[in-house]
């Protein structure tokens, strides 16, 4: 092995590792003030509004085609359907998609 | 009193490997392509393997090829990595008010396994998140990731281009998947994740902010701001609407 990417890749492994370990031990067993708790409960659901756009838009040159899938998914997790038919489903109909356009 | 514990938790871990199936599914595309494009960029199988092993975060590998394609140097591409990943900081707060009481030492193992994705199934979880659960989900995840970086190496080829394609859509419609149902249930949560959205939109289409930065600063904002307006709602009107 490349001593220079094995260095590398250790180096990517320790920046990547801290930030997700940090918090942990940083916040153990301490109760945080009320609005900053708040605020990291809201966290999660901001974070998935952000995953998702605009990244959806874009995983094909085609904006439609992000669309399509965006509107898919959407629609088959309002109707209430297992998360698997939503990933399932999304794939499905972009296969489809993208056989007829 | 250990067996207590396994007791206890086996089932949990078994929850956890069940909810981490739509992860593995929707790695599976992007590491057999990361394994692919590792390939061209000039590493060797071991060298895919253990990036994918020791990192284990998608989107910083994938910049990291293309910088090392440029011959951009290591310490450049080690900051850009930090830069990118930085947003787990956030994730890892957040998980840490919702996740059971345990030894720190325990969710260190298990912080390695915080990606986008095993954080977002994670938090939106009912309930408190046990080790157990963590494991169990990260295990499927983390087994995904690295499998397929190296099957993409070895096999060297990608899907049929159609199924490729349309395999680019699993995490998003994971991650609405995740999201829709809350969504449905709870305006304050609709108005989180479409506040978010529309910063992200604005920091990305405007290049304001790199990726990495644009999801922190657009979580953080939206967060935020609608805890400033629950807390004046409360504080001014006493109204338990809303």
């Amino acid at each position: 092995m490349d001593s220079k990417i094995f260095l590398l890749i250790i180096g990517m492994g320790i920046v990547t590792y801290i930030p997700r370990m940090l918090p942990f031990f940083l916040f153990h067993g301490k109760e945080l003030p009320p609005f900053l708790q708040g605020i990291l409960k809201n966290v999660p659901y901001a974070t998935l509004g952000a995953l998702i756009f605009p990244g959806i838009l874009f995983i094909q040159e085609d904006i439609t085609y992000g669309l399509v899938g965006a509107v898919s998914a959407f629609i088959l997790a309002f109707s209430g359907a297992n998360i698997f038919i939503v990933i399932l489903g999304a794939i499905a109909v972009l296969t489809g998609y993208s056989y007829f356009f | 009193m250990t067996e207590a514990i396994l007791r206890k938790s086996i089932p949990e871990f078994r929850r956890g490997v069940q909810a981490g199936i739509g992860i593995g599914i929707g790695y599976f595309p992007v590491a057999l392509t990361f394994g692919l494009l590792a390939k061209t960029t000039g590493l060797t199988v071991l060298e895919t393997l253990l990036m994918s092993l020791v990192v284990f975060a998608g989107a910083a590998q994938y910049i990291a090829l293309s910088l090392i394609s440029l011959g951009t140097g290591i310490f450049e591409i080690i900051l850009t990595t930090f830069i990118v990943n930085i947003r787990h900081f956030l994730m890892s707060a957040s998980l840490n008010e919702k996740t059971a009481d345990e030894h720190p030492a325990v969710k260190a193992v298990y912080a390695f396994g915080i990606t986008d994705e095993t954080f977002s199934v994670a938090a939106t979880r009912d309930g408190t998140v046990t080790s157990g659960y963590m494991f169990g989900l990260i295990f499927v995840a983390y087994s995904s990731w690295v499998f397929f970086s190296g099957v993409g190496h070895i096999i060297g080829a990608n899907l049929p281009q159609v199924l490729q394609e349309s395999m680019s859509v699993a995490l998003y419609a994971m991650f609405i998947g995740l999201l829709v149902p809350s969504l449905k249930k709870n305006m304050k949560i609709a108005f989180l994740a479409v506040l978010a959205a529309c910063f992200n939109t604005i920091f990305t289409l405007s290049e304001i902010l790199s990726s990495g930065w644009g999801i922190v600063t657009a979580t953080l904002l939206s967060a935020v701001i609608v805890e400033f307006i629950e807390a004046r709602k409360k504080q001014t009107g006493g109204r338990a609407d809303g």
